[in-house]
């Protein structure tokens, strides 16, 4: 089980209050757990990332265990404590705009 | 009775306005999608519940919600606007080739006839269509392959797509405009576009008289007379009397002819609105005055409208989409405003009350007239 923790304007899309939770075939990677995030919450699809070139959206970032992986590789393998559900993976929105 | 909905697409949420036929005391409801852009919010004239909302923001692009109960509740839809085949390039603002990038849906227009069929002008320019509800959204590419596509250029505001006009009297027929592209009409359903800019006049280009590259600011039609089109372009107003082949200026005396909103009354179809901006360096009404100018002989002729509008101290601006009519015997006009009033005309324009005074910068003002 992942746990995730969106910012609050896709926690209202999703129409979820707090943590999300995933199951993740496999090893958990970025790219894993948004698979698993768009096929339980169809209507993320397009706002965390790309429709078609799947790249990150450029104001939306991912940390795991305090440190910054928004330019980690999709398919590099989360860490061990995100893994097994110790520690939430984080998708914030930048803080920026009016 | 009959009753009024206004339909607000604001830079922080959608409202939905609601009156009865009198339009004297109005109900307010909102924000939905709070936070996030509504570039425009329109409903099926085959379904009068049946209302799409376009929604975005920088932080999580493009949605797009559909409501079956008039905008009670809503539901996201299918938000992938992909091009059709490989996408090309259009000119940068340096005139260099940039790649054709979806941004946002500025504009929805649903089918007169059938309530899942809608389509939608996007930036970077191009039209979309659903006939599933929103299910899913398959470009025209006949548009963009138009072979001036390569030359088009964004306007300030980004190369967007911002007017879709079905013709009530041929299916075939419709009419879009581009910022700046010009205008454009298909008379085979979208599969084949031609510009229809012959008459318009833009000193800002090399070629003051080119097929594309007009800065088309707004289009509108009276459903009785599909053929006679009027244009707010960036700077003139404009009108063609044979379906956009020919242009002429009507800007006549209008104290400024740059402006963006235009539209039609209800019953009288040579009765025409626009609000006057000062320039296109200042956003604002001349001399700090929000005044409506209404011709009753198609253009040329026309005269301020004032009362109840603010005569003093007023910069805000009037965007492209952000004016309407309702079809009430005496006609409703509407417009939004970017300093967040919306203003009502229940007697043709002759008089204006706020009905808000306070919301989020306007982007887009539908109505929705419901007998």
């Amino acid at each position: 089980m992942i746990r995730v923790v969106l910012p609050a304007h896709l926690r209202t899309l999703a129409k979820v209050n707090g943590e999300v939770t995933v199951e993740v075939e496999g090893r958990a990677t970025i790219a894993s757990v948004l698979d698993a995030m768009e096929t339980q919450y169809p209507m993320l699809r397009g706002t965390i990332r790309d429709h078609v070139t799947r790249a990150r959206r450029p104001f939306v970032r991912f940390f795991a265990c305090e440190e910054d992986w928004s330019h980690e590789m999709m398919d590099t393998p989360l860490p061990d404590l995100v893994a097994n559900g110790t520690e939430p993976l984080l998708l914030v929105g930048a803080i920026a705009g009016g | 009775m009959s009753q009024v909905r206004v339909l607000v697409g604001t830079k922080k949420g959608a409202f939905i306005l609601s009156a009865d036929g009198k339009r004297q005391t109005w109900e307010v409801s909102g924000p939905f999608f709070g936070g996030w852009e509504i570039y425009h919010m329109k409903a099926s004239p085959a379904d009068p519940n049946r209302v799409y909302a376009a929604q975005s923001s920088g932080w999580f692009g493009q949605l797009i919600q559909r409501s079956n109960d008039g905008g009670k509740t809503w539901d996201p839809v299918d938000n992938k606007f992909v091009y059709d085949g490989t996408p090309g390039s259009h000119q940068w603002y340096d005139g260099t080739p940039h790649p054709w990038e979806f941004k946002r849906v500025w504009h929805l227009e649903p089918s007169l006839t059938d309530p899942d069929t809608v389509y939608a002008g996007v930036e970077d320019a191009a039209i979309f269509r659903t006939t599933d509800g929103g299910k899913s959204w398959h470009e025209l590419p006949g548009l963009r392959g138009h072979g001036s596509g390569p030359h088009w250029q964004p306007g300030a505001g980004g190369m967007c797509l911002h007017t879709i006009i079905l013709d009530p009297s041929d299916p075939q027929r419709i009419f879009i405009a581009i910022s700046a592209a010009g205008a454009f009409r298909t008379d085979d359903g979208g599969a084949t576009w031609r510009p229809i800019n012959q008459g318009l006049v833009s000193s800002f280009m090399p070629n003051p008289n080119a097929e594309v590259g007009h800065c088309v600011h707004h289009v509108a039609m009276h459903r009785a007379r599909p053929g006679v089109l009027f244009m707010q372009k960036h700077w003139d107003v404009m009108r063609s009397d044979n379906a956009g082949d020919s242009w002429r200026e009507v800007s006549g005396n209008l104290p400024t002819d740059f402006g963006f909103v235009i539209d039609v009354h209800a019953h009288e179809p040579e009765t025409i609105f626009v609000v006057p901006i000062k320039s296109d360096s200042e956003h604002y009404p001349p001399e700090g005055k929000l005044r409506v100018f209404r011709s009753r002989t198609g253009g040329g002729e026309w005269e301020p409208l004032d009362k109840g509008l603010p005569q003093r101290d007023c910069y805000v601006n009037v965007l492209r989409d952000a004016m309407a009519v309702d079809s009430l015997d005496s006609c409703g006009i509407y417009f939004g405003t970017t300093g967040g009033q919306v203003y009502a005309s229940a007697d043709g324009g002759d008089s204006w009350n706020a009905i808000v005074r306070d919301l989020p910068a306007v982007l887009s003002v539908e109505v929705q007239t419901i007998a």
